[in-house]
């Protein structure tokens, strides 16, 4: 008999599996009831199985193991005039009597025996049936490929893709998706810029399948996606400048570990799944939810190459100092994203330095050269220091505040240098600055995170966008939520 | 056959034609929007120097910043008080 087979209206249903002990222990009893009463057996791997019941009902296809909602094996259920009166599961004598209404079955058999996992409820499997019998609960429209369309070509042309070949989002895989949170997926995580449209959790796991991500990244995706489309961070303008930016995304607490992204060697580079992906599939919610693509409402002059995805972890373990989650208020512990508009790399070689004095003078010199040396203030910026340098702060009892504090006053530059035409550049500001003093950071623009491996002298900056702050783009954190 | 999920906003934007443009300015009010870009205000005082010897009425708004979209209020003020905008985009 096939898999759609109708369930019987009366009498008792087994359903069971070859793979299952106790599903083999309970056969012979399966033979008694079959004789004292009418008995349906559903076997669920193997339809030989049990050989010594006649009428065996094949259900491979797991379809009556789906509707009568079987999550163990065997499972014994009475029907009547269909509906169900009564069900067990595992091997239990007295509840087998209980259920099939007779005494004195499985004589020589131990009083009980637990059951194995159904086939129907295993990973991948169950996903399978949801889609089949319509159950996923998932709203978004279906698009049928033609049977001589490939699957990567289609998803190109319908400009789907960042320029990279893309993850299939089919109705099992995005289910999937779905369970790596309790969240609701009809839940709006916020409004995507620029056509403001309603960034649901169902859209951004579509999105999340779509970048490679596994169901275990989604809630740090949520938070990244919550973090970008909050107000202060104002996604339309990182979006619409002409600047090189995109999110940049720090992750901090547990999760880093739980998911396993990258926070030492090669942090901000490419081979960790978590980190890739994660970047990637909040720009892909960017181009698909909201709409936002390159040379339309993107209109960067270079972009960077950060904007495909730029997502690390914090080496927190490894640092001296608290972690910047902690730093922007919230909890040591608690998991956490940081966005950060911002742009590419710029190396900070220091092979020499074995002082904070000195170290944090080279970092000053060459956080005063983003943009243009003619330009400050500039824009926010996040400094990676690496391990090697870290030391230098840690052996000399340098806080994270310390530093902050004697980088901005190494930042401070003497207006005179910034007037247009000085050090023989057109580029910088009025001849009022003279006299002055302007720092290259507005208070609170420097964010400091240690990352990377543990050979070699070589930080690096995360630039900014010159629209940084109140009137422009913020850094925004977001704890991440199951 | 494969069947994918529609990852994207499923909206088909609706695609307005911009009004056509004036022959003449006599008469109308013209609206001069200044995005808080750096100099836009040279631009548009300039504009409104020559607008406003040429007796056409002038009307000025501004952005609170250019990284935004103009707050609806504001696309409303000008929508209802000016019959041609003009803004200055760039530095």
């Amino acid at each position: 008999m096939s898999g759609n087979a109708t369930l019987p209206a009366d009498g008792l249903i087994a359903v069971v599996k070859r793979d299952c002990p106790t599903c083999v222990l309970t056969a012979p009893v399966l033979a008694e009831l079959a004789v004292r009463d009418t008995l349906a057996v559903f076997t669920q791997d193997d339809p030989t199985f049990p050989e010594i019941v006649a009428d065996r009902i094949d259900d491979t296809a797991l379809d009556a193991s789906h509707r009568l909602r079987i999550e163990i094996v065997p499972t014994l259920i009475r029907m009547e005039a269909g509906r169900e009166i009564a069900r067990t599961y595992g091997w239990d004598r007295a509840e087998w009597e209980r259920v099939a209404r007779t005494d004195g079955i499985g004589a020589g058999l131990p009083a009980s025996r637990p059951g194995c996992g159904a086939r129907n409820v295993e990973p991948g499997i169950l996903e399978n049936l949801k889609v089949r019998f319509g159950e996923t609960g998932i709203t978004a429209r279906r698009v049928e490929l033609g049977r001589a369309e490939d699957e990567a070509e289609a998803m190109f042309e319908r400009g789907w893709s960042d320029g990279l070949p893309l993850v299939a989002p089919t109705e099992e895989r995005v289910l999937r998706m779905l369970q790596g949170t309790t969240r609701d997926p009809a839940e709006i995580i916020g409004l995507a810029p620029p056509d403001l449209a309603p960034a649901t959790v169902e859209k951004i796991a579509i999105n999340a399948v779509m970048a490679g991500c596994k169901p275990e990244y989604l809630p740090v995706v949520l938070a990244t996606v919550e973090a970008v489309l909050d107000e202060p961070f104002a996604m339309h303008g990182v979006l619409a400048t002409t600047m090189y930016v995109g999110p940049v995304l720090v992750v901090n607490g547990p999760v880093r570990q739980r998911i396993g992204m990258n926070a030492l060697g090669n942090a901000l580079g490419q081979g960790n799944r978590a980190n890739a992906t994660i970047g990637r599939a909040v720009q892909l919610v960017i181009r698909n939810v909201g709409g936002g693509r390159p040379r339309e409402v993107d209109r960067a002059t270079l972009g960077n190459p950060g904007k495909y995805t730029y997502c690390f972890a914090e080496d927190e373990e490894g640092s001296c100092w608290e972690p910047l989650s902690v730093e922007r208020g919230l909890a040591p512990g608690v998991s956490a994203v940081t966005a950060f508009a911002g742009y590419g790399l710029q190396g900070v070689v220091d092979q020499k330095s074995r002082t904070p004095e000195s170290l944090s003078r080279s970092f000053a010199e060459c956080l005063k050269s983003i943009f243009n040396v003619k330009l400050a203030p500039a824009c926010d910026a996040i400094l990676v220091v690496c391990p090697e340098h870290e030391r230098t702060f840690r052996d000399a009892g340098w806080s994270k505040r310390r530093l902050y504090e004697e980088l901005y006053r190494l930042c401070e530059i003497p207006g005179e240098d910034l007037i247009a035409g000085a050090k023989g550049i057109a580029e910088g500001g009025p001849a009022t600055l003279a006299g002055t003093t302007i720092n290259k950071f507005r208070p609170g623009g420097l964010m400091v995170v240690r990352a990377g491996g543990g050979a070699g002298m070589f930080s690096g900056i995360i630039g900014g966008w010159a629209a940084s702050g109140g009137r422009g783009s913020s850094p925004v954190t977001k704890e991440v939520r199951s | 056959m494969t069947v994918l999920l529609d990852p994207t906003s499923e909206r088909s934007p609706t695609l307005r034609p911009r009004l056509a443009r004036p022959e003449r300015l006599d008469g109308l009010t013209i609206g001069l929007l200044d995005i808080s870009k750096p100099r836009g205000d040279v631009f548009l005082d300039r504009l409104d120097e020559i607008l406003t010897e040429r007796q056409i009425a002038v009307r000025r708004y501004m952005k609170p910043t250019m990284t935004r979209p103009a707050p609806l209020a504001l696309r409303q003020q000008i929508a209802a008080e000016v019959d041609v905008v003009i803004e200055g985009l760039a530095d």
